[in-house]
């Protein structure tokens, strides 16, 4: 029984963790109070729901709980601190206000308060990015340090930075009002596309995917479409269902990668195809198109749709995808040039994904010895297991080719 | 919660600008007062002489020095500034995109620090 309630808080802490730190930022007011309120409304829920029975609505209950977590830790410091003891005052007032923990379409709210607070354009780029995937969708210090090429410290440091900024400099929690919305709703995109980026191939662990991340990122997706149908939103939910239909596909039974020519079509998902082709189709019938929407479409055109995608969002790995895409359209040589002039540069020099796409077209070019260099540098720098086996078996592949 | 709004411009622009264009600059500002008055966010504000005319000063080990010219050389200088209230910082940027400096140049906002006396 304590076992199965154990697995139950488990499960509620991955469906509904974030949901509940969201409203408890706006009860609180404050990102760390609401980061510990939730860790001790979780330790009450192991503690307490064994003997006590699972409430009828856990999430209603946890955010209560952790609100009277912090009010309580708040009242303890007050002893110390008066102007502490205001605050637990206001908080306990507030409190009494019921409709606020009932769990219906304001607290959904509560989750874009934080998307559009923690994408708010007066922080720094990268840190609106690093504060959505930490507070938003739960991601570790080191998954979005892996995901953004940038070291561990450098990245916890931007993401304290952000917090005080929000505290200190009194940044809203609060959607954009109706008129700021389409202005603000472009870097929440760019968010999203890269938290499905990131569930869809995980940087580090023995599986390829990490379905959460990627539901997550849909999910937010939906809600964004829900409450602002902007052609650009819609893209991009197309783009990561279409990604997503072929997900079971692109790993073997025994957790090999699979690529897009060997897979299995029957295993792909129709309804997010249906899904997803529905959606570009309306994205595409109003006139704004924005990139997420270009990447969703047929490799017939994608070399052109990544040249504009380039001009929208000119990051080294959107041109090594371009790379790629004119590997297909021209041959193998045209698309090398293109990475060996990228890697020069430098900017992709620690990132696996650029060697091992450089190793694949010096196979298929013939330049073995070229291509065992880089599937190696790439197996040195790869944390995924998937793409660890991958690798090796095509170095071992080109061993016995020799 | 208070906002100070530093408006930074090139400071040589406005010696180069015919009399008709500067007036027309200082109508607008006049405006962008009295519309803050009225909206309830001024505070208060000042335009600065420009930096040929600044002093910085510093005592180390209890000796007075002062040196000729701002504190840093930079491209663009603080001309002048408005002391706000706003709501948050939502409300401070659409009171900064409203201010004429944010189109001859840039206004940095930056929230007060309000320290209470023991």
């Amino acid at each position: 029984m304590a076992e199965q309630v154990r697995h139950l808080v488990d499960a509620v802490y991955r469906s509904d963790s974030r949901r509940v730190l969201a409203t408890l930022i706006r009860l609180l007011g404050d990102f760390d109070l609401a980061e510990e309120a939730l860790h001790d409304a979780f330790a009450a829920a192991v503690e307490r729901w064994p003997s006590d029975g699972v409430p009828g609505s856990p999430r209603a209950w946890l955010v209560s709980t952790g609100r009277f977590k912090a009010i309580d830790a708040m009242r303890r410091r007050a002893r110390f601190d008066a102007s502490v003891g205001e605050l637990a005052r206001r908080f306990d007032a507030a409190a009494n206000d019921a409709k606020e923990l009932e769990a219906g379409d304001g607290v959904e709210d509560d989750r874009l308060r934080l998307i559009f607070t923690c994408c708010h354009p007066a922080l720094a780029p990268d840190a609106q990015i690093a504060l959505t995937l930490r507070e938003v969708c739960g991601l570790t210090t080191e998954e979005i340090a892996h995901a953004f090429l940038t070291p561990a410290p450098t990245l916890a440091q931007r993401i304290v930075r952000a917090k005080a900024k929000i505290r200190d400099a009194r940044i809203p929690y609060v959607v954009p009002t109706h008129a700021a919305l389409p202005e603000r709703l472009d870097q929440v995109l760019r968010v999203i596309y890269l938290v499905f980026n990131e569930g869809y191939a995980a940087s580090s662990g023995a599986s390829l995917t990490r379905h959460d991340l990627s539901g997550e990122a849909i999910r937010l997706g939906r809600l964004l479409v829900e409450l602002l149908p902007e052609p650009e939103a819609m893209g991009l939910l197309a783009l990561m269902l279409l990604h997503e239909s072929r997900r079971v596909a692109r790993t073997s039974p025994t957790g090999e990668l699979v690529l897009l020519a060997d897979q299995d079509r029957s295993l792909w998902d129709r309804d997010q195809i249906a899904e997803g082709t529905a959606l570009v189709e309306r994205a595409l019938s109003s006139r704004r198109i924005g990139p997420y929407t270009l990447e969703a479409t047929d490799w017939v055109q994608i070399v052109g749709l990544y040249d504009v995608l380039e001009r929208v969002d000119p990051t080294p790995v959107v041109e090594l995808n371009r790379a790629v895409a004119v590997a297909m359209r021209d041959g193998p040589a045209a698309g090398l040039a293109i990475i060996d002039a990228l890697l020069a540069r430098g900017d992709l020099d620690d990132y696996h994904l650029a060697h091992s796409a450089r190793a694949d077209l010096c196979r298929r070019v013939g330049r073995t010895a070229d291509a065992r260099r880089s599937y190696q540098r790439a197996l040195d720098l790869t944390r995924q297991e998937p793409e660890r086996r991958f690798l090796e078996r095509r170095l071992h592949e080109l061993g016995l080719n020799v | 919660m208070k906002y100070l709004c530093m408006i930074y411009s090139e400071e040589g622009a406005w010696g180069k600008m015919p009399p008709a264009e500067q007036e027309k600059w200082l109508g607008e500002y006049f405006a962008f007062s009295d519309g803050i008055k009225k909206s309830g966010h001024y505070v208060g504000s000042n335009a600065l002489q420009p930096t040929p005319t600044a002093t910085t000063v510093r005592v180390r080990n209890g000796k007075v020095s002062t040196t000729d010219g701002p504190f840093v050389e930079t491209k663009e200088q603080l001309g002048g500034y408005y002391l706000i209230e706003a709501k948050d910082l939502n409300d401070a940027i659409q009171v900064a995109a409203r201010c004429p400096g944010a189109r001859h140049g840039s206004v940095e906002v930056r929230p007060i620090i309000e320290y209470e006396r023991p």
